[in-house]
């Protein structure tokens, strides 16, 4: 039995191997100075910048919570359910002070809304989003679908969530 | 820059409810009702403008079409518009623009909806490359997830509380307690709302609206036109402006069904937010401004949310909003009554029908015709709504 790490998107998220920390892949549009994310790879959308050349960066890592909530029911397709019945889990959405932007995404597992507050700093982190049996392994193959998520920065011991990429 | 006026000769609505019938259906008698309280024939009509469904199937995204076929064919040019939550104020600018342009005299505008049970969910299939469908996906971000976000962004910034919110759905409830058209007509107690489940903290059930069916419609006219229909005297009720504006770049409030905002590293955020621009954009084609407003119709898809518009609409200023609510000024026999039909809390949102039923209880309202809920004796009305994807809408009518 072995668990198969694949991103559940392709080339929004960092997956290092060496044990460094993951980060949000956006690009940069280099005549204005405007991030994106998700990466905009075809052209700039920011006025005067069509012309611009657009250059993959890892987003900054760490934000300011900039607001909060749960689901507390279990969201609709193509949300794919993970526990039965429904856990609510907490969604974030971060200030990053670099980019100037604020990046949405579920927050690990273990931590709930009241252990957050607006103005707090958060860490992005790859952990699951669902799991399924492995098509293209042997009997009892996982393969787990990773997202990135974001945690309270020197906050929790949330099972799963780890701070950098390496298989498990 | 002031715009010309058009005529709301008549306005139309099917009752909202879960009635799970086909949406022509009250499509059809929102725009027989709108006709007959015009006292237009429908072969007098010259142009019809649908508001477009996307929950059911092809003669929802043609539904100017559908809505023609089902009158009877007479020959004349339609159109349908979808723009999400503004779906309705689109088709009612496509046959104002229509008017002013001197195409057409008179025309109907209808917009009608049959929606699933529970939340509005993306439509089916896997598609990678929707924003949309990722959401749901990657994150489990509902719509009432990012009205969560902005409610707990005014209880930080601004120290609303969850009573509060409360007092919106109990305002609003109360409105709509008379309203015919109205799906849920019920007192609702503080520990009503209190006692319903958290849906995305911290707004509760019945912070949160539903989704209904529904269908409203309106006639609309020139001013020419309607002088000759009622003897050579003006009409009642009026459009003075219509904002379908988008974002300015860059737009740095989430919004659905978005995983980021728009960076402002490289140019600054404008002056104006996405909302405030679209309240502002409808006060300057009317040469209005918020203080000459009597009424208002917002989009209370969270009681919260209700409150971020009396700020973004200029009523008050930022952190204001609570104020203004816990003072009383936007109760029914306040200063400023805001939702007197009952808003999404009474009717709950029938997408492409919800900003003509706006623009139908704003024209009530003016004649004073709104029976069990009606305003004292207002002269101005405003309308405000905000949907996926950048659209978002305003309508101002006047007296």
């Amino acid at each position: 039995m072995s668990t198969r790490r694949v991103p559940a998107i392709d080339g929004w998220f960092t997956m290092p191997t060496d044990g460094s920390a993951p980060a949000l892949i956006g690009t940069r549009d280099t005549t204005t100075g405007t991030y994106f994310f998700p990466p905009e790879r075809a052209s700039s959308r920011a006025p005067g910048g069509a012309d611009a050349e657009l250059v993959d960066v890892e987003l900054s890592r760490t934000g300011r919570l900039w607001s909060y909530t749960d689901a507390g029911y279990r969201p609709p397709e193509p949300y794919v359910p993970v526990t039965d019945p429904h856990v609510p889990f907490a969604i974030a959405a971060v200030e990053l002070a670099e980019e100037k932007m604020v990046v949405m995404g579920q927050v690990v597992a273990g931590v709930a809304v009241d252990d957050l507050s607006v103005g707090m700093e958060m860490e992005l982190v790859l952990d699951a989003l669902y799991s399924e049996p492995d098509p293209d392994g042997a009997d009892g193959d996982v393969v787990e679908h990773v997202v990135w998520k974001w945690r309270p920065v020197g906050g929790t011991n949330a099972a799963g969530a780890v701070s950098a990429g390496e298989p498990s | 820059m002031t715009v010309d006026q058009v005529a709301v000769l008549g306005v139309g609505m099917h009752p909202w409810g879960k009635w799970g019938r086909n949406f022509v259906e009250y499509g059809v008698a929102a725009a027989r009702a709108a006709l007959a309280d015009a006292g237009v024939d429908a072969a007098d009509i010259q142009f019809i403008a649908g508001a477009d469904t996307m929950r059911n199937g092809y003669p929802g995204y043609v539904a100017g079409a559908t809505f023609a076929k089902a009158l009877g064919w007479s020959g004349i040019p339609v159109t349908s518009a979808y723009g999400a939550c503004a779906s309705g104020t689109m088709a009612i600018e496509a046959a104002r623009q229509r008017i002013l342009a001197g195409l057409c005299d008179v025309a109907l505008v209808v917009g009608a909806d049959t929606t699933p049970k529970g939340f509005l969910k993306p439509n089916k299939g896997e598609r990678g490359d929707d924003p949309d469908w990722l959401r749901f996906h990657l994150m489990g971000a509902t719509n009432p997830t990012y009205f969560a976000l902005y409610a707990r962004r005014r209880m930080d910034l601004y120290g609303a509380t969850l009573d509060d919110f409360a007092q919106v759905k109990i305002k609003n409830a109360r409105n709509g307690l008379g309203n015919p058209y109205a799906r849920y007509r019920k007192e609702v107690t503080v520990a009503d709302v209190e006692a319903s489940p958290t849906v995305a903290s911290p707004l509760r059930l019945l912070d949160i609206c539903a989704t209904s069916d529904g269908g409203a419609a309106i006639v609309l006219s020139s001013m020419d036109y309607a002088r000759r229909l009622r003897d050579g005297s003006d009409p009642t009720v009026r459009i003075a402006a219509v904002s379908t504006v988008t974002p300015t770049f860059p737009n740095t409030i989430i919004e659905m069904p978005d995983f980021a905002t728009d960076s402002a590293a490289g140019i600054a955020a404008p002056e104006l937010t996405f909302k405030q621009a679209i309240g502002a954009a409808a006060y300057e084609q009317a040469g209005l401004g918020p203080d000459d407003v009597d009424v208002a119709e917002v989009y209370d898809l969270s009681t919260a949310l209700e409150l971020d518009w009396y700020e973004d609409l200029g009523f008050c200023g930022p952190g204001e909003a609570e104020k203004l609510l816990r003072d009383g000024v936007t109760q029914l026999d306040g200063r400023l009554p805001v939702n007197p039909s009952g808003g999404l809390a009474c009717f709950g949102e029938a997408v492409p029908a919800q900003a003509i039923a706006q623009v139908c209880e704003i024209t009530w309202q003016l004649r004073g015709q709104a029976e069990g809920r009606q305003v004292a004796d207002p002269t101005v009305g405003i309308t405000a709504n905000q949907g996926l994807f950048g659209h978002g809408s305003s309508v101002i009518l006047t007296r």
